[in-house]
């Protein structure tokens, strides 16, 4: 596979699950604010933090209201990370090779842009339509389903997985970090209504709450973590998408077909091992102990790194000194970073 | 109910569908009835159908200018331009006929030149030839082939004869809207396209990729590409609608690398060798070391490959001289000299400004005329007499006294046209047709083409950056045939 193709295929399923994610979050919170007691701080903020941008967010808007925060996550094309602008930049991607993923694939992702191009311009008068974060998040679903269903599952499918798989392991963390900080000082409310509706929500954000309760029916906190961090079959927790990612990226250097050997072949597979074996041997008391923060931390720097790894093996462009044989990269433009958010 | 064309107008002009009486033409005649049976509205509704149907494909185009949609859809009416069978076989050896001579037309003048040393076509017409390239001197392409892919503009005037208006032997585009069209205009109308026994076109990738693979005759599996400038360029979507269709990587001049004269392409598992490239990209910037230095699409060093024989290109770099409009004027006498043929499909009368005579006539006559520069494509620098003012004509009077190689003109073709909806009716709009035609192992020509369309009122351009649209093409078997397979059943 062309390593442009590849960089292109990782960010359009990056991207892609990046609209779906923010789609979700911005409905959950919607649904959130119909149970909670008039007084409480405003409910939109933790959107922000998510992102990691409210430095930013703070210089172009004057509150969080909850026109500012959808204006800023949904339709602000300055924000590079808002959902029209993941699109944009998803389908830009999809558009540089679509001789590679199926014309279904295409076109949903086409029209899906259009769709809210078409809302971009309308709701400053129309108003928002209330389902407008549902449609979205049903049509991410079915992009998704349709890569999966109408694309061989080869290189450039595992390129895809791996991006999405990334992405969501990246956001699972970024909500719990928020969630934890905002949550956690009000010791007082531990145990009560509003604390249950606040994790019930978390939960809700990874369309997880329902699969939580079957395992656990009751709400507490290393149980939540056990769920969101370490579960092993959850789609949504990080341990259960980065061994799935592990998985992706072993395929990706045997030509696209799974492998079964524990040997690793480059360095993307020895980042990605060693964190899993770091995943697998925690307890969440544990990790509540040594801080979940510092977890998060740790875990957002060990993503960068294995992003860099996986552009230097796949992707930089590789001097003519290499060629045939193929030894060491040298890194002439950081393309596979460069798109990454921060 | 109103039946569509009841109010349709044929007027001074060859209809495409109707005669002159108003009644349908032969291979029409099943498509006006099933469009006669239909209200008007139906047939919008479908219209918007489509319309809605090709920004969900994305089959779109870009527009350099246009800094904020960027996309646009290339309009695409529903009623087809229909050539009976009989017709067609006309067009058919014609176009091969012209094709032949103009492959050899291309081997001899970057060998022996034959032709200019025999007088007849003047040296400095071919050395003034901005898209002759001397780096092609002395080159021997694969097989002999220089044009694979060929897309003949044809016109017909209003007495029904079919005129060569250009060849493009570069990179001519259009030939995926003629498979898209199709697929749309079966979907619309599924059960008119059996009744008029169409021919199908659907065959035309696995056809190129045929062509391309041709050129590595000693290799079992060669690595065929799609060389793109990029998704900016106007013809992208086509780019990659081939390269899928193919089954074929599409790269662009980033993705390659040239080593010791061999070709490669930059993967996620290291480097893997070309040996065919389809390249859209035009001479100039194929290669900066051999042609234009500031091209950033290009491969450096392509072109010492190609030399070689390490990689083959399609179409072959140099085939552009034969795009010049003054070169084209010389075409019939190619086929005349080399195939010692009389041309099937005549050019368009054509006054070569360089000409004494020519000149003056053209000068005195400017109003009725098309007059055209050499290397001008799109229907960019060219006057339309008819349809000019005072000034412009003097500006172009002024041009050509000055340089009069550069210069030829034509008389005013009173193109034919077919109806087109406007509104809530239909009105005739001129068309062209570009049929495209390979050269591989045999010489092949997509039954049909591109039919572009003028949508403005009276507008005589059908080029897309100027207000064109298309319109699927019918070849239909004759009557006599339908008759045939009939009493066969």
């Amino acid at each position: 596979m062309l390593s442009r193709v590849a960089d292109s295929i990782f960010w359009m399923a990056r991207y892609i699950e990046r609209v779906e994610n923010l789609a979700r979050f911005i409905d959950v919170t919607q649904q959130f604010i119909l149970d909670q007691p008039i007084s409480t701080e405003s409910p939109w903020r933790p959107l922000v933090q998510v992102t990691g941008d409210e430095k930013w967010f703070e210089e172009h808007y004057d509150g969080y209201q909850s026109t500012n925060v959808i204006r800023f996550l949904t339709f602000d094309r300055d924000y590079p990370h808002s959902i029209i602008s993941a699109l944009t930049a998803a389908r830009e991607n999809a558009r540089g090779i679509r001789e590679i993923i199926s014309s279904e694939v295409w076109e949903q992702l086409n029209d899906l842009y259009h769709q809210v191009k078409h809302v971009e311009g309308t709701w400053h008068m129309n108003g928002l339509d209330e389902d407008l974060f549902q449609t979205i998040r049903s049509q991410c679903y079915g992009f998704h389903g349709l890569l999966d269903s109408t694309m061989s599952h080869g290189v450039g499918w595992h390129f895809a997985n791996l991006g999405r798989l990334l992405e969501r392991a990246d956001k699972t963390s970024r909500l719990l970090d928020v969630k934890y900080f905002t949550l956690l000082p009000n010791a007082h409310d531990i145990g009560t209504t509003l604390d249950d509706l606040q994790w019930s929500a978390v939960l809700k954000s990874v369309s997880g709450l329902e699969m939580y309760r079957k395992q656990f029916q009751l709400i507490s906190l290393p149980r939540v973590i056990q769920f969101l961090v370490l579960d092993e079959t959850f789609p949504r927790s990080i341990r259960y998408c980065l061994e799935e990612a592990e998985s992706s990226l072993r395929a990706i250097s045997n030509g696209g077909r799974r492998r079964r050997d524990n040997e690793v072949r480059n360095p993307p597979e020895q980042a990605l091992a060693d964190l899993n074996r770091q995943l697998a041997a925690m307890d969440p008391q544990q990790l509540i102990r040594d801080g979940l923060h510092e977890f998060v931390d740790r875990l957002q720097s060990q993503l960068n790194d294995l992003g860099s790894r996986l552009y230097e093996q796949f992707i930089a462009m590789r001097s003519l000194e290499d060629l045939p044989s193929d030894s060491q990269a040298t890194t002439l433009s950081p393309s596979f970073q460069s798109q990454s958010q921060s | 109910m109103t039946q569509p064309f009841s109010d349709y107008q044929v007027e001074n002009f060859y209809d495409e569908i109707f005669e002159p009486s108003g009644s349908a033409r032969i291979g029409a005649r099943p498509l006006v009835q099933m469009l006669d049976s239909l209200e008007i509205n139906e047939l919008k509704d479908r219209q918007s159908a489509v319309d809605r149907a090709l920004l969900r494909m994305g089959i779109t185009f870009n527009v350099y200018s246009d800094e904020q949609g960027t996309e646009k859809i290339f309009p695409f009416d529903l009623i087809p331009r229909i050539i009976d069978a009989y017709q067609w076989q006309h067009i058919e050896a014609g176009l091969k006929q012209r094709i032949r001579a103009l492959n050899i037309f291309l081997e001899d003048i970057y060998h022996q030149q034959e032709i200019v040393n025999e007088g007849i076509l003047p040296r400095n017409l071919l050395e003034k030839a901005k898209s002759f390239r001397p780096q092609c001197i002395g080159l021997s392409p694969p097989q002999g082939i220089w044009c694979h892919v060929t897309g003949t503009d044809l016109v017909r005037d209003s007495n029904g004869a079919i005129y060569v208006l250009e060849d493009n032997l570069r990179c001519p585009s259009g030939v995926s809207y003629v498979l898209q069209n199709r697929l749309l205009m079966k979907r619309s109308f599924p059960a008119i396209f059996s009744a008029s026994k169409v021919r199908p076109v659907v065959d035309y990738p696995s056809r190129l990729y045929e062509t391309l693979v041709h050129l590595a005759p000693d290799n079992p599996n060669p690595t065929v590409v799609v060389l793109t400038p990029g998704m900016y360029n106007s013809a992208y979507y086509e780019h990659s609608f081939l390269a899928q269709q193919m089954g074929v990587q599409l790269v662009e001049g980033r993705d390659l690398i040239v080593k010791d004269k061999i070709v490669y392409m930059r993967t996620t598992e290291g480097f893997e060798r070309v040996d065919v490239i389809y390249r859209r990209i035009d001479d100039d910037f194929l290669d900066p070391e051999a042609f234009r230095a500031d091209s950033m699409l290009g491969v450096k060093g392509l072109m010492e490959a190609y030399r070689s024989g390490n990689v083959a290109m399609a179409n072959a770099p140099g085939t552009g001289v034969a795009d010049d409009k003054v070169i084209y004027a010389f075409v019939p006498e190619m086929i005349r000299y080399y195939l010692n043929e009389e041309p099937i499909l005549p050019n368009v009368p054509t006054y070569v400004c360089q000409r004494d005579e020519d000149r003056s006539y053209v000068l005195e006559h400017l109003p009725e005329l098309v007059v055209k520069s050499a290397n001008e494509a799109g229907g960019y620098g060219m006057l339309i007499g008819p349809a000019s003012t005072k000034e412009e004509q003097a500006e172009f009077a002024a041009k050509i006294q000055e340089d009069p190689r550069n210069f030829i003109a034509q008389p005013t073709l009173s193109l034919s046209r077919v109806p087109t909806m406007v509104n809530d009716h239909f009105e005739g709009r001129h068309v062209d047709l570009r049929p495209y035609i390979l050269y591989g192992k045999d010489l092949w020509v997509m039954p049909g083409g591109l039919t572009r369309v003028a949508l403005r009122k009276g507008s005589l351009v059908v080029n897309s950056s100027q207000g064109g649209g298309s319109k699927d093409t019918w070849v239909v078997a004759s009557v006599s045939s339908q008759l045939e397979t009939k009493s066969q059943e």
